[in-house]
């Protein structure tokens, strides 16, 4: 469905900076379609979560006032080059995505 | 008609401080580019020249430290990815862009706005990327389509990156070209009674209406842009946005007018590198 | 068995604090997937948004920044970063005082994970951003005003 989100993993010392950026609309249901008046309907990612090898890092709850195509950064201590970070994101009409990167 | 022209010219230039009578004879695109850096950079000694691609924000930290932001891991990427693969994707006949397209299209977009000789006119990037469709059995794109001529337009603009802008004005034919945009570009219009040079020379630097005006120098290199993250803007639509904001009628993108502006207009970038796709309000 | 598909939801293998939460039925799964705090989203004002996410009165901090600008350039996209050196961040939460439902995102850090976030967010007017951190189990929070103007030109 979306197009795949970009993960960008580097290591600062002994903290892995981690950037991810997703695609995604992000309709919060209240903006009016410009040629129709319309209401465009609440579409946006209502969660993300990220673990690295395994372990969990990160658990977010996110609503439309996110930008579209939202991005995320984080850091986590601790983490080693070559580690697997997977992201994944699930929206309000039950839409997921995943992604996964190696911490370089 | 002409003393006419000339004192539209000089009163529009005041701001320049060039002298009456010292102009337009002997000026040269690239002694005017000159003049222009050194009206801005005696106005402003503490900016430099090279930031000047970066307009407005040049002149303000907070906001340039959001372009920094933004620009880090930018949320138009994927539009540009799009803009690859209309790139890559052949023809019908089999063909490619690249094939029609100097050098492969890359380190090209600092050659344009081009004067054609054979044309006779002046030709953008848009031009060759449309008359390469027609000779390949394609439809011409629309100029101000985001999703067609737009986005293949970014992602051909981005093979160029870093290139510096290299404007070449040679022979009668493309000088006069030149001055019918320098003419446009000095020429107060529409209900305002603006010229360009009104905002972005007279009052580059300094605020209106909660905006800060950028220099004329530095403008060209850097488009397409996307407004509020997403919003493809090409140069031409914003020359259209602007003469409606001076509530002048605009001449259509990919018209001979505003091809003549976008040669001027862009040889005042000269030797300032280029880069395709930033983030803008 | 609704901890197991929250597992099946999220891609981390162990468990979550909202796991062990659903397990021991404190989050109801009345939703499709996992619960999204949908009152504390809804609400309309930043003192229900904090309460529908567990605050109360969290103690002003000097130790957590927010860096965003004076003056956003576009409302729709404004970079936000939250960081906070105050020891055992566990999560962060965002809100735009002034948006018409306050309450932006809400970050769950573990794993080594530090006291830091950095995301873009929608402003629909001058408001002030704020930052509430839970550390060592109290909360904590600081705000950052950021003005948003309808420009002119578009610069």
């Amino acid at each position: 469905m979306a197009e795949p989100m970009r993960i960008r993993a580097t290591m600062a010392g002994d903290v892995a900076d981690v950037k991810v950026l997703m695609n995604h609309p992000m309709e919060t249901g209240t903006r009016k379609d410009a040629k129709t008046g319309q209401l465009v309907p609440a579409h946006f990612i209502q969660e993300v979560t990220a673990t690295i090898n395994g372990v969990a890092v990160l658990d977010a709850e996110i609503g439309g006032a996110v930008s579209k195509n939202p991005f995320l950064g984080f850091k986590v201590k601790g983490a080693k080059a070559g580690a697997k970070v997977v992201v994944s994101w699930v929206d309000n009409k039950g839409d997921k995505n995943s992604a996964e990167a190696t911490i370089g | 008609m002409k003393q006419k022209i000339i004192m539209k010219l000089l009163t529009g230039m005041a701001g320049l401080g060039i002298a009456l009578g010292a102009v337009s004879a002997h000026a040269t695109p690239e002694s005017d580019r000159q003049e222009m850096i050194k009206y801005y950079t005696s106005k402003y000694p503490n900016v430099k020249i090279e930031d000047y691609v970066f307009g407005a924000l040049a002149f303000d930290a907070d906001s340039k430290s959001q372009y920094d932001a933004i620009m880090e891991f930018p949320p138009f990427d994927s539009q540009i990815e799009a803009g690859r693969k209309m790139w890559e994707t052949p023809f019908k006949n089999g063909k490619t862009y690249a094939s029609c397209l100097p050098s492969g299209g890359k380190m090209i977009a600092g050659n344009y706005p081009m004067f054609d000789e054979a044309k006779g006119k002046v030709v953008t990037l848009n031009d060759v990327i449309n008359a390469c469709r027609v000779a390949n059995g394609e439809e011409a794109y629309k100029h101000t389509d985001a999703k067609t001529m737009g986005t293949l337009n970014a992602y051909l603009r981005s093979l160029s990156d870093g290139m510096l802008m290299n404007i070449k004005v040679e022979g009668p034919k493309a000088t006069a070209a030149y001055e019918e945009g320098k003419k446009l570009f000095f020429t107060r219009k529409g209900q305002l009674n603006f010229a360009c040079s009104t905002c972005h020379v007279q009052n580059a630097g300094t605020r209106l209406r909660s905006e800060l005006i950028s220099p004329a120098v530095g403008h060209a290199g850097h488009w397409p842009v996307y407004r509020g993250g997403d919003n493809l803007v090409q140069l031409q639509q914003r020359y259209e946005g602007c003469f409606k904001s001076v509530r002048a009628v605009p001449a259509p993108a990919g018209s001979a007018t505003m091809n003549n502006l976008e040669y001027y207009h862009s040889a005042l970038s000269n030797g300032l590198p280029m880069k395709a796709n930033v983030f803008r309000k | 068995m609704n901890a197991l598909r929250r597992n099946v939801l999220k891609s981390a293998a162990g468990a979550s604090a909202v796991a062990v939460a659903v397990a021991a039925g404190l989050l109801k799964p009345t939703q499709a997937m996992a619960a999204w705090n949908k009152s504390a989203f809804e609400a309309k004002n930043v003192g229900d948004a904090l309460k529908g996410i567990g605050v109360t009165s969290p103690a002003d901090s000097k130790d957590i920044t927010i860096k965003a600008p004076d003056i956003a350039e576009n409302g729709a996209v404004v970079p936000v970063e939250v960081s906070s050196g105050l020891a055992g961040v566990t999560s962060i939460a965002i809100l735009a005082e002034k948006n018409a439902q306050p309450l932006v995102g809400t970050f769950g850090l573990s794993g080594g994970a530090e006291g830091f976030i950095s995301t873009r967010i929608k402003m629909g007017q001058t408001s002030l951003v704020r930052a509430v951190v839970n550390a060592g189990g109290k909360t904590y929070t600081a705000a950052k005003e950021v003005k948003v103007t309808i420009g002119g030109c578009g610069g």
